[in-house]
């Protein structure tokens, strides 16, 4: 069997992120899908892309199976170029040297904003999240692209709590409330790729991925998406890059 | 908000003996140095050189009311709640790990508004120890601005920079009494040497009144003064030193083991079934049944604490 054929959710979001990345860049990157893509990426087409972790890494090599179980343990330093404070590495970000911040979400809104601290009134929260971390930071300082599974619940015409800003309320929110730079770039899903329109700032649908169709994206979106008049499709993850990838997860604790 | 003047900061360090005088003491004693009500800075990060042997000291002394200040804060922040040390957690980010998914025992507390738990981005509180090292009451940064993580912090304030008219956010200092830091290495007068990931430590350390490090080994000051460009917190900053071999277990001390993968997932499985329960089941036999932290570290495993081990030094193999 071709085993490009089959291939799960998170193996979709991985690739797919992963294409959008840049030999050369500098990439600020969580842990789980973001840092596999990142890994990937390098592997593949991108042996100049340099990674950075929260924890103060400045260009690690990530092993095959190795992966860190989150972005401050020294599996991340492993063969890295250097090694910083949090903060110093942090404010490389507010510097300007990052090109794409990465980083998976929990639920996000029209207008790009992420939350990962409530569900519910943030006063008498239903759930309490763990909340930023540096994903704050990132997502202020830096061109955010963002991978997580598409489900309504997830994409909500406002996010009850704005822990990471996208675009805000749309238009000109974002740099009046004192972020001139960055903002979000793409959102990737399991369903397609997804981009903010540069006036509204409201999100819309620029690629579908093979076989899914614009009432399915719409169907599990919880406001309505503009779709680019001619809209792309992405094509399958190829057999290379799903070998790839699966030697880097080989349990699949991140692409299940 | 500056709680503490400048001055009584100042004082704070000059009444303190910052002699190079010997200050190793056990773990007991070390715990006896801490008040009820106090502020702690914790060192490291997550999953990485936590302090674990200093909590788990503190937990047996019942401290009372203490406020925590942690760069992300992992499963120590269940213990620290659920103990009922603690009321009051400042971080950036508060479960376990990604992998192990939301902590229900933060849940329970915060939901339940037994605890609190004050969200700042994590180069806010970065900051934050940065402008307390630095001896001034505030720092400006570019983050945090328009989100609600800030709607929710009115102890920072958007400012308009006089020089250029820009929005700026300014973060207030923390300083702690008491950071409490654990190392790799350091000699008995507190000079540490930190391998790897530094996290937010040397600021944390400079920031606090006081400074009590634990390390897996105490090192003569001779090795030390062979390589003083290793040594990241100096001696005058610290009060006490105790040497604690797997100090930060069941998480890891970078290059010397890795977290206790097992021992966390049986942890999870344990307090997520059950937050009250499942965690009172846990600090009766982890932290108050044992006679000491050998008896402690005895119950996690030979077998566990071997792998980790093996693991942990790996990370410098070719």
């Amino acid at each position: 069997m071709n085993s490009s054929e089959r291939y799960t959710a998170g193996e979709l979001l991985t690739v797919m992120s992963s294409r959008l990345l840049k030999d050369g860049q500098v990439v600020f990157a969580g842990v789980g899908i973001p840092l596999l893509a990142a890994t990937l990426a390098q592997g593949l087409r991108c042996p100049g892309l340099t990674i950075l972790f929260e924890g103060g890494v400045v260009g690690p090599i990530i092993e095959p199976g190795k992966l860190p179980p989150s972005t401050n343990e020294q599996r991340c330093t492993k063969r890295a170029n250097m090694v910083l404070g949090s903060t110093d590495v942090l404010l490389l970000l507010q510097r300007g040297y990052v090109d794409i911040g990465f980083m998976g979400g929990a639920q996000i809104d029209q207008h790009g904003n992420l939350n990962s601290s409530f569900i519910g009134d943030p006063a008498q929260p239903k759930t309490r999240l763990p909340g930023t971390g540096g994903g704050n930071d990132i997502a202020s300082l830096a061109q955010m692209i963002v991978a997580m599974k598409h489900e309504k619940r997830r994409f909500v015409e406002t996010v009850d709590f704005v822990t990471s800003p996208g675009f805000l309320r749309g238009g000109a929110t974002r740099r009046e409330a004192g972020l001139p730079a960055g903002g979000m770039y793409r959102v990737v899903t399991d369903l397609g790729i997804f981009g903010f329109d540069d006036e509204t700032r409201r999100m819309k649908a620029v690629a579908l991925h093979p076989g899914v169709t614009i009432g399915q994206v719409q169907d599990n979106t919880g406001f309505g998406l503009a779709f680019a008049p001619e809209i792309d499709l992405t094509e399958r993850p190829t057999e290379r890059e799903l070998d790839v990838l699966r030697k880097l997860d080989p349990e699949r604790l991140y692409t299940a | 908000m500056v709680d503490q003047p400048y001055l009584e900061l100042r004082r704070k360090l000059t009444e303190r003996d910052r002699s190079l005088h010997e200050k190793v003491v056990s773990l007991d004693e070390a715990a006896s140095l801490v008040k009820d009500g106090e502020t702690l800075g914790i060192g490291g990060s997550t999953l990485s050189r936590t302090p674990m042997a200093m909590i788990w000291a503190l937990i047996r002394a019942r401290r009372k009311r203490l406020t925590c200040a942690r760069g992300i804060v992992s499963s120590e922040g269940d213990w620290l709640f659920a103990s009922g040390i603690c009321d009051h957690i400042v971080t950036s980010w508060f479960s376990q790990g990604i992998v192990w998914g939301v902590s229900k025992v933060m849940r329970h507390y915060v939901e339940s508004r037994k605890a609190r738990f004050d969200e700042w981005s994590h180069m806010a509180m970065g900051l934050r120890f940065r402008a307390g090292a630095m001896g001034v009451p505030f720092l400006p940064m570019r983050s945090m601005l328009g989100s609600d993580v800030l709607r929710q912090r009115p102890e920072a304030r958007e400012f308009d920079c006089p020089f250029t008219g820009e929005k700026l956010l300014l973060v207030p200092t923390l300083n702690p009494d008491v950071a409490l830091i654990h190392v790799q290495r350091c000699d008995a007068y507190g000079n540490a040497q930190i391998d790897g990931l530094q996290f937010l430590d040397i600021d944390l350390a400079m920031a606090a009144n006081r400074v009590i490090l634990t390390t897996e080994r105490v090192v003569s000051n001779d090795q030390i003064r062979r390589a003083p460009d290793q040594t990241k917190i100096p001696f005058f900053a610290v009060e006490a030193v105790v040497e604690v071999p797997f100090g930060c277990a069941p998480h890891e001390c970078g290059g010397i083991y890795e977290p206790l993968f097992r021992h966390m997932d049986y942890y999870a499985s344990l307090v997520n079934k059950d937050p009250i329960k499942g965690m009172d089941e846990y600090l009766d036999r982890y932290v108050y049944s044992p006679k000491s932290w050998i008896d402690y570290l005895n119950l996690l495993g030979l077998d566990e604490l071997l792998d980790a081990a093996r693991r942990g030094r790996s990370i410098s193999n070719e």
